[in-house]
């Protein structure tokens, strides 16, 4: 089980970087999927197998779908790839990239610096997951539900056809 | 189950959101700004579920419940707003919406 953890570590990390390099939207939406589910895989492993479901169902399933309807509505074509080759040239992303590279060495240096005690021994399953959901965190339940709601109705009046304003 | 220490999920979490912030600062097209913040968020949740873990409790996987509910909601208002966006300018470059007029 330790060596699944590392792997999937591995393959979600790279799938991430391939996203962040394709020029075309929908390679980039694929290997972003792979990289979902390969953090599923380490949730899995961590011993939180409802989380890992939902990654799969809600991440992967509903949140990628959306992207790719709107990828297709869009309809972007070779043009898109190729304006997209012209907006990467180095001089944009080399200073951001350096920067965000000493910013995660810090994170390294201190997480390898800190106490290394093991975990992920004991499944916290379901059960326990509903039980913390629907009772201590009761409202957040409720806040979450209005949440949902405002970004219904925000898409809905944002998404619905423009009429001829003249 | 695994045995991983603990630093190395939240090393895992800390490059992902490295990677989703190198996307966000350097892409110019707004799908993949979106699809960075997605990154970015699923790799918040995934150090919350690695602290959850750690200590056997439930509440990292409630939050990461949460994260993923606001993440629906960003992503669905959020592509409504790229699909105007593309409507009114014919372009997906971030830089072309610096103009907001009503």
């Amino acid at each position: 089980m330790n060596i699944l953890f590392y792997v999937a570590s591995a393959v979600a990390i790279i799938a991430t970087f391939l996203m962040l390099t394709r020029m075309n939207a929908v390679h980039a939406l694929l290997y972003l999927i792979v990289s979902l589910l390969a953090v599923a895989l380490v949730f899995y492993t961590l011993g939180a197998p409802f989380v890992a479901a939902l990654e799969i169902i809600i991440y992967a399933g509903a949140i990628m779908v959306l992207f790719v309807f709107v990828v297709m509505m869009l309809n972007l074509g070779r043009a898109a790839e190729a304006q997209e080759r012209e907006w990467q040239r180095p001089s944009l992303w080399v200073g951001p990239s350096v920067l965000a590279v000493v910013l995660i060495a810090e994170v390294i240096y201190v997480l390898t610096h800190a106490d290394t005690r093991m975990f992920g021994a004991e499944v916290v399953g379901p059960h326990q997951v509903a039980q913390s959901l629907f009772g201590p965190y009761l409202i957040g339940v409720e806040l979450a539900s209005m949440l949902l709601l405002g970004g219904l109705v925000g898409a809905f009046h944002l998404g619905r056809r423009l009429e001829e304003k003249r | 189950m695994a045995t991983v220490p603990m630093m190395h999920a939240l090393l895992l979490a800390g490059i992902l959101f490295a990677l989703g912030l190198v996307g966000l600062l350097t892409r110019r097209n707004i799908l993949f700004i979106l699809m960075s913040l997605e990154v970015m968020l699923n790799a918040a949740g995934l150090a919350f579920v690695a602290a959850g873990a750690r200590w056997g409790q439930a509440d990292g996987q409630v939050v990461f419940i949460f994260i993923l509910t606001m993440a629906a909601a960003e992503v669905a208002v959020g592509l409504a707003l790229v699909l105007r966006m593309y409507h009114r300018t014919k372009t997906l470059d971030a830089d072309r919406a610096s103009e907001m007029k009503g």
